[in-house]
């Protein structure tokens, strides 16, 4: 029995240690088996500096045909399975082929990264970012190891930053007057507003304020669409009178959001809407939608 | 429908149970400083409230339990080492609930704590609040949460003297706090009449009222701001909360609302906003019970004027009468469908007002009155009974409060008001100013006054056209009328030229009561003017000459005539004792010829009136004695009228009458005064007459019955004989009373005679007075010593 577990498991173990990784900043991921594991984060330009150490199984000795660790930027589609789109891929070479006995460390360095889209992990595909280290072998395989890491990129604050205002209705029958205070939010950012109703000839039963995110995949006829809402966040109960406002005061920090993403690669699109929805008394819905913008602040 | 209350109490139950499930969770969060669970479960409990199927006392049941809770949870976020989250960061946490009510409802809950914590300023947070619970507009479940942030931000208002007192304008952020959240709560449950579904409105309007307090509780907070002082409310606090009133334009909010800040500001505030107050109800909707709210606050400010003299200046500085007496007027001018009665109502408030606090201005009350009667005129025919009540009030109330109609008849319009009256209540109303003026004993003493007066009571002194006289109850017409007699009494005046003024109006209103009423004021007013002759005669010497127009003369005249009107009744008694009584005041007067005119009219009514015999025996026996006391007349007319007099008691029916009246006639010839006529011999002869017919009246029966009787008469005989034996009339000797005594004596002892009680009693005091007269002694004894027993 010995023998075969002997047989099934990896030659030696690697491990892929950031050389800032006790400071670096951890954030959680989530992995596909559903788990949640607690990865570096990183922002573009920054270096990406670390070790490899390999150590074969006791009293074992590892031919290679050489050793080497790439830093590799993947768009996955979840309906093109198995294809990855590399949109980034650097490769240092660690070691010449050869034959390792015991442990053995290798530093590396990939400097100012460019790394220009974050992590993301959506409904119909994930950008990942991932150290891959590769012992390649003539027989038995190449030994594979991957660590992943997350990419945030922050943005200023936005120099133009203007509200929405809008009149909208149906005529004869509601006519409201809508306000967000920007165009643009920073992720924790909070929306301030009020809708002021000039013409209400229906039951209203409730207002809601959705934040829905539209992620987009693919490009011509094999677009792909996704809607989710986000945020169902209830603005109002009850019926309102001509003349009166109501406020808004939505805190986006306790949903998960994203910057928006626009055309990534060329491979998607990730857009967040304001979606203001009235529920009259039929349960009909009486809606409109406004995109607004994402980005990511850096914390002060 | 008929389930719609076990649905109701189902929906309750389950409402109470999800509170009490999810309150478990929460305490069990609270226990192990859990503020994550804490927070979702209390969301989860307080989303209970969101129901729309309870009616607002259901509700209120469920709101309080969630109310309760939230006490509970309120101890937790107080204590940040519990949870180790600070206020600020809590106040923006409990914002990220999904469902808005249950995030209002702890945003409240934080809010109370961040106040507490001073760690923002006290204004700031109260806005948020107040601001973000617009976001509820359903009535029943905004106006409780508005009523939950009302309650926890009671204590913490930013009051002057508070401990969030803030800056200079501390208290104004305090009132527009309370304002807002009032004018919110007001347009919240003044909705609840247009939403919801179409049930029935009476049971929307029974559902409203009892939310109604949610929504004065607030008026109630902001009188109990210190800081708002009378500035404050003139300015701002009472503008702005009629604003509210008038602008939500509906019934029942405008009249609960109108009352509660009537009743909840201090009296002066309202004396010294009278016009702004005022200057709002004709604003209000015509379906608004204006006339309530407006005899509230008069009643409030007569109690406040009643309360100190020292508030008296206040309100003539604030001229409120004429203020409250202008918004009476355009309101009713505003509300033409207004009733008569509601009308009448707010002149009535408005008179007790003014009674209280002007008590001086009686031309305040006329002016009142006059508008009254301006009202009243508008409508044809006046037939609400509460109306009619409110009118009766109206005309009573300076009654009581002056205690003296002599006030009331100097008010001009109050005549006028009285026209409006229907038949009976005017009756009503007179006997009520009659009896006032017999209760307060006051004396009408001037002619104007007088007449004023039997204007007034008009009602009782003649037939109204188109009475219905069939319907008169006896028992009260008699007593209306015999109260307009005792009326006639208070009418007085010492100087007799303004008297005789007082009795000839009377006597020209009530000569035309008719028949009925006559007898009941003619003698009155031949009382009256009697003793007017007596208060002549006490004059007399003072004013001789000086006033030809008041002869006595003259009265007798007018008595006369007054006398003669009861010939149409016909009320022959009554006159013939008046005609008696006239003459033996022209007896006083010392004017013969009067006098003797008033006995021949008393003799012809008795002969050609009086045919009823018993009143014959009254009226003869009433004759002789006047005629016995009259002294004025000489021998011939004396001789004339005794003679008559005699000659009418010889002639009544019964020979005991006859009897009675001609022994009674004999002391016509005897006056025990020191000048009188002692005339002994005609003394005796009226006596032995009397005898006669005595006998004559034995026999009679006799024969008739075979009985004897009437001894008494002899007895009674016997008594006139000892009267006159022991006047000294020489006629009448020992020997004539002991021959009687005998000659009784054996009559009773006959055996025709039936025992006698009464009779043998009668002689038997008669004789012991005869004993007890000898044993006396001196001069009387030895007169009666003669008689012997």
């Amino acid at each position: 029995m010995n023998f075969l577990i002997g047989a099934f498991k990896p030659a030696c173990n690697i491990s892929i240690t950031f050389s800032d990784g006790k400071s670096r900043k951890q954030v959680p991921m989530k992995k596909e088996n559903g788990k949640t594991i607690m990865v570096s984060l990183f922002q573009s330009k920054e270096s990406i500096a670390g070790k490899v150490s390999i150590e074969p199984l006791q009293g074992k000795k590892i031919e290679h045909l050489g050793v080497k660790v790439e830093l590799l930027g993947q768009i996955e589609m979840y309906f093109d399975r198995g294809n990855f789109y590399d949109f980034t891929s650097l490769v240092r070479e660690l070691d010449v082929p050869g034959d390792i006995y015991e442990r053995k460390t290798y530093p590396f360095e990939f400097s100012t990264v460019e790394m220009p889209y974050e992590t993301y992990n959506g409904a119909n595909l994930r950008l990942r970012y991932v150290l891959k280290v590769t012992v390649s072998r003539n027989y038995g395989g190449s030994i594979v190891e991957y660590q992943d890491f997350i990419v945030r990129n922050y943005s200023p604050p936005p120099s133009i930053n203007n509200s929405i205002k809008m009149e909208v209705g149906i005529e004869d029958c509601l006519h409201i007057e809508f306000e967000y205070n920007k165009s643009k939010y920073h992720l924790k950012d909070v929306i301030i507003g009020k809708i002021y109703f000039l013409l209400v000839r229906i039951k209203i039963k409730n207002m809601d304020l959705e934040i829905r995110r539209r992620e987009s995949t693919g490009s011509g006829a094999n677009t792909h669409v996704e809607t989710e809402t986000l945020a169902k966040f209830e603005l109002m109960d009850g019926a309102p009178v001509r003349g009166e406002s109501i406020p808004i005061r939505l805190f986006l920090s306790p949903y998960e959001l994203t910057p928006t993403y626009r055309n990534i690669n060329n491979k998607f699109s990730v857009k967040y809407y304001l979606n203001l929805v009235l529920v009259d008394e039929e349960d009909r819905r009486y809606f409109k939608q406004q995109e607004i913008a994402i980005y990511r602040q850096q914390d002060s | 429908m008929l389930n719609g209350t076990e649905d109701e109490e189902k929906w309750l139950a389950e409402g109470i149970a999800g509170i009490q499930h999810n309150a478990f969770y929460m305490h069990r969060a609270l226990d192990s400083n859990n503020l994550r669970e804490a927070l979702k479960y209390s969301a989860q409990m307080l989303s209970e409230l969101r129901t729309s199927k309870l009616s607002p006392r259901k509700y209120y049941e469920l709101y309080m339990r969630a109310f309760d809770e939230l006490k509970r949870l309120e101890l937790f976020f107080k204590d940040d080492s519990k949870h180790g989250v600070s206020v600020v960061d809590l106040y923006e946490l409990v914002q990220h609930a999904g469902n808005i009510l249950p995030r209002l409802y702890l945003l409240c809950t934080v809010g109370s704590i961040y106040i507490k914590s001073k760690e923002a300023p006290d204004k700031e947070v109260l806005k948020d609040l107040v601001e973000m619970c617009r976001g509820v507009q359903h009535p029943i479940r905004g106006l409780f949460l508005r009523s939950y942030l009302a309650q926890i931000s009671r204590d913490k208002l930013p009051d002057i003297g508070s401990e969030y007192e803030g800056d200079a304008d501390t208290v104004m952020d305090a009132v527009d706090f309370v304002l807002q959240n009032f004018t919110e709560m007001n347009k919240l449950w003044v909705r609840m009449q247009h939403q919801g579904p179409g049930r029935v409105r009476e049971k929307r309007e029974k559902e409203r009222s009892e939310l109604q307090d949610l929504v004065g509780k607030n008026l109630h907070v902001l009188s109990q701001i210190e800081g708002v002082d009378l500035e404050m409310y003139k300015e701002t606090v009472l503008p702005r909360v009629l604003e509210q009133v008038v602008n939500c334009k509906d019934d029942l909010a405008q009249y609960y609302l109108m009352d509660c800040i009537i009743q909840v500001f201090p009296d002066e505030y309202h004396l010294q906003t009278l016009e702004t107050l005022l200057g709002a109800c004709p604003q209000l909707q015509p379906t608004v019970d204006v006339k309530t709210v407006l005899s509230r606050l008069m009643d409030r400010l007569s109690n406040y004027a009643a309360s100190s003299a020292d508030v008296l200046p206040e309100f003539l500085q604030v001229e409120a009468f004429s203020k409250l007496s202008n918004a009476i007027g355009k309101v009713i001018e505003a509300q033409v469908d207004m009733p008569a009665v509601g009308a009448i109502t707010l002149y009535v408030s408005l008179l007790t007002f003014t009674l209280r606090v002007h008590p001086d201005r009686l031309d305040h009350v006329d002016q009142v009155l006059g508008a009254c009667v301006k009202k009243l005129s508008n409508i044809p025919k006046l037939e609400d009974s509460r109306a009619m009540k409110q009118v009766v009030a109206l005309l009573s109330a300076p009654l009581e409060k002056y205690n003296d109609i002599v006030t009331a008849l100097t008010l001009s319009n109050y005549p006028r008001v009285m026209d409006h009256l229907d038949i009976g209540t005017n009756k009503l109303m007179a006997m009520v100013i009659i009896q006032s003026i017999m209760k307060n004993n006051s004396c009408i003493s001037t002619a104007d006054k007088v007449e004023v007066l039997f204007e007034l009571i008009k009602g009782l002194i003649k037939d109204t056209d188109g009475a219905d006289v069939d319907e008169l109850d006896e028992e009260d017409f008699k007593e209306e009328q015999n109260s307009v007699a005792r009326l006639i009494h208070m009418l007085y005046n010492d100087e007799p030229e303004e008297m005789l003024k007082i009795i000839c109006i009377v006597r020209k209103h009530t000569m035309v009561g008719g028949p009925k009423r006559l007898p009941f004021t003619v003698s009155s007013l031949v009382f009256s003017a009697l003793r007017l002759l007596r208060q002549l005669q006490g004059q007399e010497g003072d004013i001789v000459g000086e006033e030809a127009s008041m002869t006595p003369n003259k009265i007798f005249q007018l008595l006369t005539q007054i006398i003669e009107s009861l010939s149409a009744v016909p009320s022959a008694e009554l006159a013939l004792r008046l005609y008696l009584q006239c003459a033996e005041a022209a007896n006083g007067c010392d004017i013969e010829h009067v006098a003797y005119e008033f006995f021949t009219q008393a003799f012809v009514l008795y002969e050609e009136e009086i045919a009823d015999s018993k009143a014959q025996v009254t009226a003869i026996h009433l004759i002789i004695g006047t005629l016995q006391r009259m002294n004025v007349f000489g021998v011939e007319n004396r001789d004339t009228l005794t003679h008559k007099a005699t000659g009418y008691s010889a002639r009544l029916l019964k020979k005991a009458d006859q009897c009675r009246a001609v022994y009674a006639c004999s002391h016509l010839f005897w006056v025990d005064d020191q000048d009188g006529i002692k005339d002994g011999e005609r003394v005796l002869l009226c006596l032995k007459r009397a005898l006669r017919i005595a006998n004559a009246a034995q026999q009679m029966a006799n024969v008739a019955r075979g009985t004897g009787g009437l001894v008494s008469l002899f007895v009674e005989i016997l008594n006139k004989y000892i009267y006159f034996f022991e006047k000294g009339n020489k006629q009448i000797t020992s020997s004539a009373i002991q021959g009687l005594i005998e000659f009784i004596n054996t009559e009773m002892q006959s055996d025709s005679t039936n025992p006698d009680s009464v009779a043998d009693a009668f002689l038997a005091s008669t004789l012991r007075y005869i004993q007890f007269q000898k044993q006396k002694g001196g001069v009387v004894g030895e007169k009666f010593e003669s008689i012997k027993l």
